[in-house]
């Protein structure tokens, strides 16, 4: 007896970021049912995190109100569990659905890179997203002492929005050196907007100095983080905070690609190949934004337009098609930039530092000869609810080990869910 | 004004803002403590968005959801370090 | 913690003993072949104990489907149960006993036989009633018609069981060769990616390979799902079976799905079995899963809460009689086999290392060999 639900659509969007709306939108505009799955309790994603519209800025809103009136429907709260051949299956907090649909479109942006350091696994130290997603669903800063420590364009806008919210911003750092960024930044000559951007969000925290160059190598406290160690060049120096925001940049979520057999390049878990048209290499399934290589909002929402008007079966403008390309040039810069490969070498932290944090395996516990099997079979890292999520980004890092396999289910599954899910997931049943 | 509605975590009832999640909300009451590691350490939310698990705490009866992604709702029972 | 590896060789290299297939059974029998003072090396085409090693439950467990096989894992659980002091905290030994218990009255057919069978082995089986069964593990669905408590049955994890043997080998003397696979096994040598070995005595303990390397070995790969939860200690304390296991363990059909869980160290539940015979794919035949955890879910209704982590798959190494080959393979001098075991590698592994041992050293085993020969006729 399966207490299942059952949808058929034209097009499965599976994630509701910026991405997943822009082809969702462009989908139903073209009369195509379809149908958005996000593990949120609203769309959004991350950089669109809301919670009233109003608060958003004005791309944001344009973009989610045309998405209403398009007539596509989202389903939050889904967090997505398995995936074969024309059927999604996902499960909500009190029910099981499955998704039949023949076109797949993936757009599950991408996570922070966490890499440890000493005193990381302390209560308020989060990643720099994630202590902006905690803001934005909610959480109050004022008058927090606040640190960030980040890598890439995301601290900017980051420590501007907490500066707005009434922290106290004592550092707000990027590990990439100053000459990587004013190259970086003379690259953005062609995107006068973004520079522009730039120099809005930096006047948010007029007060607090931007240090290139620089990160956090330590914290410390009681049960809660209360000071954090930084180096540049040869200084190191500590301050006292409430939060501490520090990750190294953002990696792909292609867990979901994979498990659908789709072709994947690069280290970890690497990047989805696709078309000049967003197709993956599996008939049926697209994807668009940070999965195909992290490249940012407008780049996702480009991407997100093609694969939608692609997957409806629309010709795809040249505009476009234009805009992919010149927003993957800049991925590339950005990547050139701030990624973690090449000159930025990642140090291994001190031996008891704790590595993978749902089984608090050390650093010290791991062989860098080994796989990633044999880490998990050795040491029980990544065998825990992250199923290798945070772990497995660090270590490939650390050691480059490339990821283990992916399996069904894709998150972890109350058992009378997964017997639900798995047995509506053949094609006769 | 933002409405407010009654919640409890760990039996004590807490006031919290609408349309918060979970998470949010135990921060804002000083809550952040939200399990225990396998060795005994405190940990609270770090990803913000699903991915990491630390922040799973038992509400309403269920264990291991994920406070980052959930709303409050009235009369909510949350238990933290289960 | 690590074992060590020997340096590349060039020259045909010569030991007393080669075992080939470093998972359990080959960990075991060169730990007993080192004990007797063999110079033994060991070779595996990946790292050590990632085969069917790693992937299985590590249940060991008496099992009666033939008087042979009882034989061999009663005298293997006793082995166990001596070396159970000197494991590493890596290996997560587990004295906890089996719970074998009866979905109805059906299920209690031949009981009583069963029990005496055991008896006679050493290994006293205690008769429980459907009352008594939920006292002793109250996740489980109350009305069951009984159940077997076997005390002698045991728990561990496999690669630090198999890690440990082979620390005891190496510390003998032996020498591990990992990411070396072996090509060819002719008399008294085994030609690697690394060079060529030469010994008098030849193990081929590889498992789900060992009808690669001896063509005509009556190996068929069986595969099996497990399900592992997130941590709820205390869940349950014993491994607990239904009694229909064997039947499922039995029957060579199609495929075949029997309760079966057990509580892990971390306080994770193990949720098996299931057995199909459909060649080398190992993705996750999601219908089989279901009706497993559905079997399961039935047994232990509070499973339904629990969340799944992680669903693997693996190849047992399986013969029509369910009985291993260990012994002489007459065909090529110098060439023994130890494989085979289907789902009780772990639990035999001590078994078949003490057997294999006796029979190379011209000791007379503790059990009768004879049921294991290599090259004996299975009925189809």
């Amino acid at each position: 007896m399966s207490r299942l639900r059952d949808v058929s659509v034209d097009v499965v969007v599976i994630g509701g970021g910026p991405a997943g709306i822009a082809a969702a939108t462009r989908g139903s505009e073209a009369g195509k049912r379809v149908l958005v799955l996000d593990e949120a309790p609203h769309l959004g994603g991350q950089i669109w995190r809301h919670l009233s519209r109003e608060t958003l800025p004005a791309k944001a809103r344009s973009w989610l109100d045309r998405f209403d009136r398009s007539g596509a429907e989202g389903l939050t709260e889904a967090s997505v569990v398995d995936l074969q051949d024309a059927r999604v299956l996902a499960v909500r907090w009190n029910e099981e659905v499955r998704v039949r649909a023949p076109h797949v479109i993936i757009a599950t942006g991408a996570r922070e890179l966490l890499l440890p350091f000493p005193g990381w696994t302390l209560p308020n130290v989060m990643g720099v997203g994630g202590l902006q997603a905690l803001v934005k669903s909610g959480a109050s800063v004022a008058g927090k002492r606040v640190a960030l420590a980040g890598a890439g364009p995301l601290v900017l806008p980051v420590a501007a929005a907490l500066a707005q919210a009434g922290a106290r911003l004592v550092v707000v750092a990027d590990r990439t050196s100053a000459s990587r960024v004013l190259r970086f930044a003379a690259s953005l000559a062609g995107r006068p907007g973004d520079l522009w951007q730039g120099v809005r969000y930096r006047a948010q925290f007029a007060g607090t100095r931007y240090r290139w160059g620089t990160r956090v190598i330590a914290a410390a406290g009681e049960s809660r983080v209360q000071e954090a160690t930084f180096s540049a060049g040869g200084r190191t120096w500590t301050e006292p905070v409430d939060l501490l925001g520090a990750a190294a940049g953002l990696v792909p979520n292609t867990e979901l690609a994979r498990l659908a057999g789709c072709e994947v390049r690069g280290g970890g878990g690497g990047v989805v190949m696709v078309d000049a048209l967003q197709k993956s290499s599996r008939a049926g399934v697209w994807c668009a934004g940070e999965p195909t290589g992290v490249g940012g909002v407008d780049l996702a929402l480009v991407e997100g337009e093609i694969a939608g008007l692609d997957a409806a079966g629309q010709p795809v403008p040249p505009r476009l098609l234009k805009a992919r390309d010149a927003g993957r040039a800049y991925a590339r810069r950005l990547d050139l930039a701030f990624g973690l490969d090449g000159l930025d070498a990642v140090d291994l932290p001190p031996p008891e530092t704790i590595v993978c944090r749902c089984e608090d395996v050390p650093c010290s516990a791991f062989d860098k000869s080994w796989t990633m099997r044999q880490a998990k079979l050795y040491t029980r890292a990544g065998m825990g609810p992250c199923q290798g999520r945070v772990c497995g980004a660090a270590l490939h890092a650390m050691f480059g080990w490339p990821p283990d396999s992916v399996r069904a289910p894709l998150v972890p599954t109350p058992v009378a869910s997964l017997i639900s899910t798995l047995e509506s997931s053949d094609a006769t049943t | 004004m933002a409405r407010t509605l009654s919640i409890l975590v760990d039996g004590r009832l807490l006031e919290v803002t609408e349309g918060v999640t979970v998470a949010a909300a135990l921060l804002n009451a000083g809550e952040d403590t939200f399990r225990d590691s396998v060795s005994g350490r405190p940990r609270g939310p770090v990803c913000g968005m699903g991915i990491c698990f630390e922040c799973r705490v038992t509400i309403d009866g269920v264990r291991g959801r994920r406070a980052c992604l959930e709303r409050v709702s009235p009369g909510m029972r949350v238990i933290t370090r289960e | 913690m690590t074992a060590t590896t020997a340096t590349t060789a060039t020259t045909a290299e010569t030991a007393d003993v080669v075992v080939v297939g470093a998972g359990i059974v080959g960990a075991a029998v060169a730990e007993a072949l080192a004990n007797d003072g063999a110079r033994v090396t060991i070779v595996d085409s990946g790292a050590a104990a990632l085969g069917a090693t790693a992937v299985g439950m590590g249940h060991l467990v008496a099992m009666d489907d033939s008087p042979a096989q009882l034989a061999l894992t009663s005298y293997s659980l006793d082995l166990w149960k001596s070396l159970a002091p000197e494991l590493p905290p890596s290996a997560e030994y587990d004295p906890a006993g089996t719970l074998w218990v009866a979905e109805d009255e059906m299920q209690l057919e031949g009981v009583e036989e069963k029990i005496r069978a055991y008896a006679g082995r050493g290994m006293p089986l205690q008769w429980l009633d459907g009352k008594r069964v939920v006292e002793l593990e109250p996740n489980l669905r109350p009305g069951l018609a009984g159940g077997l408590l076997a005390p002698r049955d045991a728990i561990l994890y496999p690669p630090g069981a198999a890690r440990a043997l082979i620390d005891r080998a190496l510390a003998r003397g032996a020498q591990l060769r990992e990411h070396t696979e072996v090509r060819e096994l002719r008399a008294n040598e085994v030609t690697t990616t690394r060079g060529t070995l030469r010994a008098g005595v030849i193990v081929n303990a590889a498992g789900t390979s060992a009808a690669r390397l001896t063509p005509d070995l009556p190996i068929v790969p069986r595969k099996g799902h497990l399900v592992i939860t997130d941590r709820v200690p205390g869940f349950c304390r014993h491994q607990i079976v239904e009694m229909g296991y064997l039947k499922s363990a039995h029957r060579m059909t199609a495929e075949s799905a029997a309760f079966n869980v057990q509580p892990r160290a971390t306080g994770q539940v193990l949720i098996g079995s299931s057995r199909e015979l459909v060649g080398w794919d190992a993705s996750v035949n999601r219908q089989l899963v279901a009706a497993m955890l559905s079997r399961a879910q039935w047994f232990m209704p509070a499973l339904a809460k629990l969340q799944a982590i992680r669903i693997w798959t693996g190849f047992r190494p399986a013969t029509r009689d369910k009985l291993p080959l260990i012994g002489r393979w007459e065909r090529t001098p110098g060439l023994w086999i130890a494989a085979g075991h289907e789902g009780l590698g772990i639990t035999t592994s001590l078994g078949t290392a003490a057997l294999l041992a006796d029979l190379i050293a011209g000791r007379t085993p503790a059990i009768d060999p004879a049921p294991f020969a290599p090259g004996r006729r299975v009925a189809a």
